[in-house]
């Protein structure tokens, strides 16, 4: 059974890591600048799932049935959904450091104070969407139905999985780069690694931690956008909880701060669950997801890469 | 039902209503046993809350909806108060001599948080009975609470068989268990495939675990050998979908709920899997079908519910009412508060009165015939198996052993 | 650290007000203070008696069980207190402490338990205490050597672990749970029990009495060498470590002691509500724990008393409206948070041991009793007066202050 599914696994696994990794660097970066567990990060997450979801319903597509629509058409869609998503989540991310985090750091504020506020910030979010759009999840819409592409050792490989890995490391590319090449990018690394350095430099934090907080919420919502593909029943008001849990988990896992270590973190995540599942079946997954990283940190303390944000080279 | 959702079921009403005359005949093909009583195509003598109009009862008589109002699962609860409140509202225009007040109460649909609002509720000693509570884990916690206080519940969605083997006397299920659906289930799939596997697959629910048990038990350890296990609010089913590819069975049963039975169906349907899937009453519901997106077609599902096209007074007040149709065990709570307030109709003016009443009870309702045995099971419960067509849920047959 | 003085200059009006409270209350003596605390006692005794109106949960839920349910709270954030607060460790998987407590609980008293006894909850209680002081130093042992978020992911996780194998494992029968859960015996006078479902008053009762029993036993092991030893690691590990002090053993003990009342706890709930199933031990209830101690003020005991109480209180206040009451929480810790982020009542950094007679003699007993008069003849001798300050030169208490 297992041996029979590995390669099958593995695909599955890389592209629902490719999932975790874009959530986990949100984590990684937010917890790089500020040292903050950003716990409301899953919820960002949920208003990009929401927002690729109503950018569906505003095109016209309607929830139970499998449009016919061209193919260029249906990318065109997705593309501008995924905008919307990223857009979305970006822009939440930051009134939600606005709100809630930045008032807090003015007042200095213990680090404990700022999980409390993000767990509150989290509840709020729930509630609004619970509240104004039931705790059903939303019909589903499904605009791209899998198809197996081609086959790895007899293991297909959907349209899906292939438009998803490859995405998503596109994405992880240009936020590496961002961060790693850019002006912006080196004022990033430099308040993860001196805040107070970085400001007597001439760099604005606060304009750094904007930036960040917009730069995880973008990752996140292309990331919905992506949930939202493979799982089309997702769009709902909790659907974020235990995907953000375990986000952090592969972030943790890769080494918290590390944005390749989210990557690594959350393609290992990924894989492991599914080779879990198949191989325990399909209860102990989550058993399996946090029984390796408990395990993983017995043996490297500060997760695989280990390294943090500020000490990222290139 | 244990504790979770159901949503908009109440649609399916008009179109079921066309197929009724062609499925209602099927009742009669085989040899009739004790849960297999016929469609009641329209139960004319079915008893009503307005019941005759003469109803004196005091002031600030009550009757309370324990459940779960607001939070994750909260959307079978809200079906469930509404009905119970429609109800309420009908009784008290039509009789001007006893007006009764309803309170809800949210238990927050988990052990825990139920005790609390359910102690409220036998305290206020205006409540004589209660409908509900929905779930059966919720139900176990409070169960010793209200046995204590004397006061009468009837629930019209917690199926655990368990719940009527612990000497309650005031716990009443509107309703057939998960022991009349599990077999009945496990009978018809054997009829209808004549299979040598099925795979049993179930979620980490209370209600799931039970039904797989009787599915299982009724089925044999050889046809049954699959097993499956799911966790609520799981969304990936690739570990299943490998099991049932492996398995290759002629059917597959799912013991769980909505929730995760679309994305199951639909995963299993991306992957290639065509056997044929049964689903019990939790996944009896439109949102089933709707977020399978077409997935969905062609699946069976039980229920210990009679098809609603019988009563479409109630779908269409509960509609108007409420602006949404009504869910699966809208029709439960709304009989099972109608009996409660016939009771206090007729002069049952305390909790030992109405418990008695209830007790002794024997009447028509909207879904079945209302008459328990003295652990709180209904004597006569009905098991139908409806099918998915298209994008509707339609009657297909009642069980029939 | 900075002296008192500069403590209290450097803040605010509200903050020296507080602080003169705190001082005026340092300064009483043992039975002055007790004095004052009883009728505050007496009064948290007679609350479900009272029901006071405004203050009352009913008639959405029952208020003796509203106010059992925050006397666990509060003894679950008491525990939890001294893993966070004391020893500064951040423990996100508490809740399975709790769990492991109402499940200890549950396989030995519940007639569904494969196991077949039926103790009675006095003899469960030393025996849950025991096993979640075990698990406590098993999960510690391995993963006390992380530091700070790591360790949250780590006890996150174990969190996770215990929940999800009640599900799994068959015996721990998962959603099904376990009904009939040994309550407490006693019976009053006219013969009813008072440990009931239907009456939460005696768990009530009995849950405040063993707050405040805990309570005591804290503040004792606060003022000893063990309670010391966790400030240490709290505000300086590395420091601590190279001044003796064995940082992990420490750090192991407070993970044991937390874990001890975090499952004393388990087996107050699961008595009082009679079922346990694995509803109730997930991810949010050990975040909402951790939101109990960081909202009254982390190290302070009487503060996460506070805190555990308005995290329980405030949605079983608002049950009556129940579309809104978790988003009136999630506000609740957002703008508290804002308002007050070092807790409602913040840690006190004031002197341990022999801290009241030093307190005294800085500020005066202020009850016309001469300050030397009360020096304490308890001194053991041979013990260096740490933190006393010197009576010759008068200087300020090294150790006094933030």
């Amino acid at each position: 059974m297992f041996l029979d599914r590995f390669w099958a696994n593995t695909i599955n696994g890389l592209s629902y890591g490719s999932i975790y990794a874009l959530v986990a660097l949100g984590y990684t970066l937010v917890y790089g600048v500020l040292q903050l567990i950003n716990f409301a990060h899953s919820e960002i997450f949920v208003i990009g799932v929401f927002g690729v979801y109503f950018t569906f319903l505003a095109l016209g597509f309607q929830p139970g049935q499998t449009p016919n629509v061209p193919l260029a058409g249906i990318i065109a869609n997705l593309v501008l959904a995924g905008a919307v998503g990223m857009i979305l989540a970006g822009v939440a991310a930051v009134i939600l450091e606005r709100v809630a985090y930045r008032p807090l750091r003015k007042r200095n504020a213990p680090r404990l104070a700022f999980l409390i506020t993000a767990i509150g910030a989290s509840f709020v979010i729930q509630q609004i969407f619970r509240i104004t759009r039931g705790s059903n999840p939303e019909g589903t819409i499904r605009l791209l139905p899998p198809e197996p592409l081609f086959r790895i050792f007899g293991a297909p490989v959907t349209n899906l999985q292939v438009i998803i890995i490859l995405a998503a490391l596109a994405l992880f590319v240009i936020a590496d780069s961002f961060v790693n090449r850019t002006r912006l990018g080196r004022g990033v690394r430099a308040v993860a690694q001196d805040p107070a350095t970085a400001t007597l430099m001439g760099v604005n934090r606060e304009r750094v931690i904007m930036i960040t907080f917009l730069l995880g919420g973008l990752l996140a919502g292309a990331a919905a956008l992506f949930y939202l593909m493979t799982i089309p029943q997702g769009a709902v008001f909790n659907g974020g909880f235990l995907l953000g849990i375990k986000a952090f988990a592969a972030a943790v896992l890769g080494g918290i701060g590390n944005l390749r270590g989210a990557l690594l973190g959350g393609l290992i995540l990924g894989i492991a669950e599914n080779y879990g599942q198949s191989l325990f079946g399909g209860d102990w997954r989550d058993v399996v997801a946090f029984v390796l990283l408990v395990g993983v940190l017995m043996f490297r303390p500060t997760g695989i890469l280990g390294e943090s944000l500020g000490k990222a080279r290139v | 039902m244990v504790r979770r959702r159901f949503a908009a079921a109440g649609a399916l009403v008009a179109a079921a209503a066309l197929v009724l005359s062609g499925c209602a005949n099927q009742s009669g093909s085989g040899p009739a046993q004790t849960s297999a009583a016929p469609a009641p195509a329209q139960p004319n003598n079915a008893v009503l809350p307005a019941g005759d109009g003469q109803g004196r009862c005091a002031p600030g008589t009550s009757i309370a909806y324990v459940g779960t109002l607001a939070g994750q699962n909260a959307a079978l609860g809200q079906a469930i108060a509404n009905a119970t409140e429609l109800a309420v509202n009908q009784h008290n225009q039509a009789n001007p001599g006893c007006q009764v007040t309803l309170v809800k109460a949210d238990s927050g649909g988990t052990p825990d948080t139920a005790v609390g609002p359910t102690q409220a509720v036998i305290n206020n000693q205006a409540v004589l009975g209660i409908v509900g509570l929905p779930f059966s884990g919720e139900s176990k916690a409070v169960g010793p609470a209200l046995n204590a206080a004397g006061l009468v519940n009837i629930t019209p969605s917690a199926t655990n068989p368990g719940l009527t083997q612990n000497g309650w006397t005031t716990f009443f299920r509107g309703l057939g268990n998960d022991a009349v659906q599990g077999p009945a289930a496990a009978k018809w799939m054997q009829q209808k495939f004549t299979p040598q596997s099925i795979c049993v697959i179930k979620d980490d629910s209370d209600y799931g675990i039970g039904l797989a048990q009787a599915v299982t038990q009724a089925l044999g350890p050889q046809v049954a050998a699959c097993q499956g296990d799911v966790k609520t609010n799981q969304k990936e089913f690739s570990a299943t979908v490998g099991q049932v590819q492996q398995a290759n069975p002629q059917a597959i049963f799912y013991a769980g709920y909505y929730t995760e039975a679309s994305p199951l169906i639909q995963q299993l349907r991306d992957a290639g899997v065509q056997t044929p899937f049964v689903a019990p009453d939790g996944v009896k519901d439109e949102q089933f079908v709707v977020n399978a997106a077409g997935s969905a077609n062609g699946s069976f599902l039980t229920c210990p519910c009679v098809p609603q096209e019988g009563f479409t007074a109630f779908t269409q007040a509960y509609q108007q009412a409420y602006n949404t149709p009504p869910q699966t065990y809208s029709a439960e709570a709304y009989d099972a508060a109608t009996i409660l307030l016939q009771g206090i109709d007729k002069g049952a003016n305390s909790r030992p009165a109405l418990l008695n009443f209830v007790k002794s009870y024997n009447g028509q309702g909207l879904t079945k015939k209302f008459q328990w045995q003295p652990n709180g099971e209904l004597t006569d419960t009905p098991v139908y198996v409806y099918r998915v067509d298209g994008d509707k849920i339609v009657t297909d047959s009642p069980i029939t052993g | 650290m900075t002296t008192t003085e500069a403590r209290l200059s450097s803040s605010g009006p509200k903050q020296s007000r507080r602080a003169e409270l705190s001082r005026w209350w340092n300064a009483r003596s043992r039975p002055q203070q007790w004095g004052l605390l009883v009728p505050v006692a007496a009064l948290i005794y007679l609350l479900p008696v009272l029901n006071p109106p405004i203050i009352t949960t009913e008639p959405a839920t029952s208020f003796p069980i509203a106010l059992f349910n925050a006397a666990v709270f509060a003894l679950i954030a008491i525990g939890l207190n001294v893993v966070i607060g004391q020893a500064g460790l951040l423990d996100l998987g508490y809740v399975g402490f709790f769990a492991i407590g109402a499940y200890t609980a549950a396989l030995l008293s519940s007639p569904d338990s494969e196991l077949g006894v039926r103790f009675p909850w006095l003899v469960i209680v030393p025996i849950a205490m025991v096993v979640t002081m075990i698990s406590g130093v098993i999960l510690g042992t391995p993963t006390l050597r992380l530091r700070g978020d790591y360790l949250a992911i780590v006890t996150l996780g174990f969190g996770e672990i215990v929940r999800l194998l009640a599900d799994n494992i068959d015996p721990l029968r998962g959603n099904r749970g376990f009904q009939d859960i040994a309550r407490p015996g006693g019976a009053y006078s006219d013969g009813t029990p008072i440990f009931t479902q239907n009456d939460a008053q005696g768990f009530y009762w009995l849950a405040v009495t063993i707050v405040i029993i805990i309570l005591l036993f804290m503040g004792n092991l606060e003022r000893s060498r063990v309670g010391r030893a966790w400030i240490a690691v709290r505000e300086d590990e590395d420091a601590a470590e190279l001044t003796g002090v064995p940082t992990y053993r420490f750090k192991i003990w407070a993970f044991a002691i937390g874990a001890a009342v975090g499952g004393l706890s388990g087996t107050l709930f699961a008595a009082q509500v009679g079922f346990v199933n694995n509803q109730r031990f997930d991810v949010t209830t050990s975040i909402l724990y951790l939101a109990a101690v960081v909202l009254g003020g982390q190290g302070n005991k009487i503060g996460v008393v506070v805190g555990a109480f308005l995290v329980s209180y405030i949605p079983d206040r608002f049950q009556f409206e129940p579309e809104y009451r978790f988003l009136v929480f999630g506000l609740a810790l957002i703008v508290l948070m804002i308002f007050r982020p070092q807790g409602l009542l913040g840690m006190r950094q004031h002197l341990l041991t022999f801290g009241r007679q030093a307190y005294q003699k800085l500020f005066g007993a202020g009850t016309g009793v001469a300050p030397t008069s009360l020096t304490p003849a308890t001194r053991p001798a041979g013990e260096p007066p740490e933190a006393v300050p010197d009576d010759r030169s008068g200087s300020r208490p090294e150790g006094g202050g933030e």
